[in-house]
């Protein structure tokens, strides 16, 4: 008799533990804090919510995530390593992260040795050209808010642009696609300045490119505090010029911190998630973008950015791809992600192939326009 | 010219906000020898605060009283609990212990406030002023004429009164000083909270212009630490001349040579400035004790 | 220190090197361990400089950044082998050291060290600004040492984490032992006598320029190599390896662990490098706590962690 008690209790604990194990362990290491933490926050934050609100409804396939956050403080020697731990030591079976190109860069060689699938959420072209069998990336590139930006110069006749731009990483990466590809818009770049990521005042910059002949517009690609004094010290100087800024200060912040005067008529590619309130009714954007905004501002009481969008999307697209692969087996996620056909994100409509693993096109990207405070879309 | 004179605005502009963080630092140098590297912090305390109370809905001059008061607090416990116990330690211990307090004081505003930008408006509004050619907004001088302020403030300070002889003599031999009768731990609380106060000012003035969030302290005290070490650590003059020195080269640079290379043009002359001069610009030479 | 307790510090870490790997239960452990050894590595070359010379320095990152991007840009530009780029960079650390060194060790204390802070800022800079060579701030890759690929074409299978744990132990080893001998020999018995008093070592007859020089360029050559083998281990690097914040890391690893000895340095580079491991659960109060250690330690053990704990059981002991 006693040894049945036994037996049974053991069976039990044996069934409960198999239970406990039968949790999705979903890996993710991001810079929620350090220089890179205006991305790498919004990322965490976005993931945890989604991640209760999965569990809340039931899981996938009747089993619950169990998401394994670590913090890289944009070091990519850190993000190297818990890569090496969420592989060895969690044993995730995939990995969402790598907030910039450099902490993507060094967690991509883990992924791929092991075969775990891998979603970043870095901007640059060279995460996913060449493409490697198990990383994905879900913002759009550098290149593509360039090519978006430049293909609205043209529309308005402007053939000669100054450019000022954030030595940082966004900064920077994003002024090489953009002198790459102005050639092909028939672009000149005819002034070139940099301002570092923490400078009070950037009229020196701004005089110099305003007094360079034939200066149509000016673009700024950067994040942070550079955009807003920029476009402050733009409205200092009276520069009559078309502002361009970049998708990296998409969000109702950036309005605020450079004040709705200063900031009136400044352009940039952003997306649907910045228009949640005036997108258009058939838009098959808008119910996804609504959801998650106003989901997201409920609980953390701040403004949703694009970039809590890019980790809201890998969610979804990792979520769906392991819901299809209806297995935790990390191969058969990774091929049911590369299947991946008109999934509806915040950023755009994500369709994977063998020889992309971007899955978005420009239309993704939507030209806005800020109004009287307000963000509107000039497309 | 048009295009000089905003280059010096803007050097004069920022020059005087590291003028601001320097001269922070010349206090609780000239009182114990320490240089504070948490300094920094005490400007991100001084914009955060302020950013918060006033957010809460107090007035500006009543938030940023709170701001500086609380800063000043921070300042003497610092001392207190980090820099008293440590009497008689090595340089590089006193490095770590304020950098370890700088850290410390970041990783508690991140917990305690958040990892946003924020931003205060600006004193006397936006719009710009224009003069000799060039434009200059109203907190430009706001900021300037701080800088000024608090320089003319502290050399009175330092010259003219007892306690700031106080000060100095305690710099210059602890035990001397506490055998003619000054209390040398009042000074130091006295030095640290003054400092603290400046420091949480200099916030108060700059946020307007360079928006505030909880990791902008490094890169300030690392160039009012340069611009310090400039013009002479523990002298005010060095301070604001340092200061705005640094930032006339910065923005010269970005608007004759390159703005890529500004900071590093700024570096060099610092180095070259040393090599010559290896107390800085004014400062005193100290002679080594056997 | 005798020459036998140079052998007995040199058996200690190489027995814990031994036995550590038993008691790993995944790969990742071996990671963390090479990460530890990598670190000590430029920290033994801190205490040579801050604790036998006496000097400062907040820029040694920039010696790292040279041995890093030695690794990433020779092999592609001028066809070298990455093991020769590791002897490149070590090579161009070292000549740059002593040409900055000269002028920069006449400052003191703090002067010193804003001197230094500027070369290491420098060096940043340039890393990041160049882009079209270096890859800007986004980093660049780092071509593999190929030892390992051949390793398993002779029939011995490791995995990254265990290369790098022994190639890194071995380096480290060597390394403690070049210093250990300094320690003993007339150059160092002249470094330690000036950093008892720089004014005392010249009326001796020391010349107190050249020994700070030679702790100098030792310094930025253990650096360099340290950048090297971080660069090579993680095959991708950014010009962080240079920044002012990996320099105030290597300062305090060394100061936390007892920037007297070579042992305790490496202990408080693993202290240091394990913390955020070990915190991962409090990832927001990361910072906060490391704060707070770091405030600790200084003031309850000057010496540093190792060397106080050291002297509390040599007295109980008693």
């Amino acid at each position: 008799m006693k040894f049945t008690m036994t037996a049974i209790a053991t069976l039990l604990a044996l069934g409960l533990t198999s239970a406990a194990q039968a949790d999705i362990k979903l890996g993710a290491s991001l810079s929620a804090s350090g220089g890179a933490a205006f991305l790498g926050d919004p990322e965490a934050k976005t993931l945890e919510m989604l991640v209760e609100e999965v569990n809340a409804a039931g899981g996938i396939n009747g089993e619950k995530i169990e998401l394994i956050l670590y913090d890289d403080g944009g070091d990519p020697n850190k993000a190297r390593t818990f890569a090496t731990r969420l592989v060895e030591d969690d044993e995730v079976v995939a990995i969402i992260g790598g907030s910039t190109t450099g902490t993507t860069m060094s967690i991509l060689p883990v992924a791929e040795d092991e075969g775990i699938p891998f979603i970043s959420l870095a901007g640059a072209i060279q995460i996913i050209d060449p493409v490697r069998p198990y990383v994905f990336k879900t913002p759009h590139t550098d290149r593509m808010a360039c090519e978006k930006i430049f293909t609205d110069m043209q529309k308005n006749g402007i053939t000669t642009i100054g450019m000022i731009s954030g030595t940082d990483g966004f900064g920077a990466s994003m002024e090489a696609q953009c002198k790459d590809v102005a050639g092909t818009y028939e672009i000149t770049i005819a002034a070139q300045e940099t301002y570092a990521p923490q400078d009070a005042d950037m009229t020196p910059q701004l005089t110099k490119i305003k007094s360079t002949e034939g200066v149509q517009a000016i673009l700024n690609p950067g994040f942070g505090q550079g955009p807003a004094i920029v476009t402050r010290n733009y409205a200092q100087l009276g520069i009559d010029l078309p502002l361009y800024q970049s998708h990296g200060v998409a969000s109702d912040g950036f309005i605020e911190l450079a004040g709705a005067d200063a900031a009136e008529g400044v352009r940039l590619p952003g997306t649907a998630l910045l228009i949640a309130d005036i997108i258009e009714d058939g838009d098959p954007q808008k119910e996804v973008v609504a959801a998650y905004k106003a989901a997201y501002e409920e609980k953390y009481g701040e403004a949703v950015s694009t970039f809590g969008g890019y980790a809201h999307d890998a969610f979804r697209l990792m979520t769906d791809a392991i819901a299809r692969a209806g297995s935790d087996d990390p191969s058969a996620i990774r091929d049911a992600l590369e299947a991946t056909d008109g999934l509806v994100g915040t950023t755009g409509i994500y369709s994977f192939s063998a020889d992309d693993h971007l899955g978005l096109d420009l239309s993704a990207f939507r030209m806005l326009e800020i109004r009287d405070g307000k963000w509107t879309s000039i497309d | 010219m048009d295009a000089l004179m905003q280059f010096i605005y803007s050097g004069l502009t920022v020059g005087a906000v590291y003028a601001l963080v320097a001269l922070g630092f010349t206090i609780i140098y000239n009182a114990s020898d320490v240089v504070n590297f948490a300094q920094g912090e005490f400007v991100m305390l001084g914009g955060m605060i302020t950013v918060f109370a006033f957010d809460a809905g107090l007035p500006l001059p009543l938030a940023a009283l709170t701001a500086i008061v609380a800063t000043a607090a921070i300042g003497v416990a610092l001392n207190k609990f980090a820099i008293e116990p440590a009497r008689g330690a090595p340089v590089v211990s006193l490095i770590i212990i304020t950098i370890g307090a700088s850290i410390l004081i970041r990783g508690a505003s991140q917990v305690i406030f958040d990892k946003q930008l924020h931003r205060l408006p600006a004193f006397s509004g936006d719009d710009p002023i224009h003069l000799l050619g060039a434009t200059l907004l109203p907190q430009s001088l706001w900021v300037i004429c701080g800088a000024f302020a608090i320089f003319i403030g502290l050399w009175l300070f330092f010259t003219r009164t007892l306690l700031g002889k106080a000060v100095l003599a305690t710099a210059n031999n602890r035990l001397a000083a506490q055998l003619v009768g000054i209390n040398t731990g009042f000074v130091m609380t006295l030095s640290f909270a003054l400092s603290a106060a400046i420091g949480a000012l200099a916030g108060v003035l700059v946020t307007p212009i360079t928006l505030v969030s909880y990791d902008v302290g490094v890169g300030l005290a690392l160039k009012g630490f340069a611009a310090a070490m400039l013009g002479g650590m523990g002298n005010p003059k060095g301070a604001l001349v340092g200061g705005l020195l640094l930032g006339l080269f910065e923005a010269l640079t970005a608007g004759y040579i390159s703005s890529q290379y500004k900071e590093a043009v700024a570096f060099v002359v610092i180095l070259a400035v040393l090599f010559v001069m290896p107390q800085g610009l004014f400062g005193e030479k100290k002679t080594e004790r056997v | 220190m005798t020459g036998k307790s140079k052998w007995i510090q040199l058996a200690v870490l190489a027995i814990i090197m031994l036995v550590l790997p038993f008691f790993f239960p995944s790969g990742y452990y071996y990671r963390v361990g090479a990460l530890i050894f990598v670190n000590a590595l430029s920290v033994v070359g801190l205490v040579i400089l801050i604790g036998y010379a006496g000097q400062i320095s907040l820029g040694h990152a920039g010696f790292a950044g040279i041995g890093a991007y030695s690794c990433a840009l020779a092999p592609v530009h001028l066809g070298l082998h990455p093991a020769l780029a590791v002897l490149l960079g070590a090579g161009i650390s070292g000549v740059l050291a002593l040409l900055i060194g000269r002028p920069i060790l006449r400052l003191k204390g703090y002067y010193l060290a804003v001197a230094t802070l500027g070369f290491g800022i420098l060096v940043s800079m340039i890393l990041s600004n160049e882009r079209g060579l270096t890859g800007g701030p986004d980093g660049i890759s780092v071509p593999g040492l190929g030892l390992r690929p051949l390793l398993r074409d002779m029939g011995l299978r490791l995995s990254g984490g265990e290369f790098w744990y022994i190639v890194n132990a071995v380096v480290l080893l060597v390394s403690i032992w070049i210093a250990l001998n300094l320690y003993q020999s007339a150059t160092g018995r002249a470094m330690r006598a000036l950093h008892g008093s720089e004014t005392a070592a010249k009326t001796v007859g020391i010349d107190v320029a050249r020994f700070k020089l030679q702790a100098f360029v030792l310094s930025a050559v253990y650096a360099s190599v340290a950048g090297s083998l971080l660069a090579l281990q993680n095959g991708f690097i950014t010009p962080d390896v240079a920044g002012f914040m990996h320099s105030v890391e290597m300062v305090t690893m060394a100061v936390l662990g007892g920037v007297g000895s070579v042992l305790g340095a490496t202990f408080g580079a693993a202290i240091l490098t394990l913390l955020p491991q070990i915190l991962t659960v409090f990832a927001d109060y990361e910072q906060l706590v490391l704060g707070f250690v770091m405030i600790l330690v200084m003031i309850f053990l000057p010496l540093g962690l190792l060397p106080s704990i050291a002297a509390r059981v040599r007295w109980r002991g008693v």
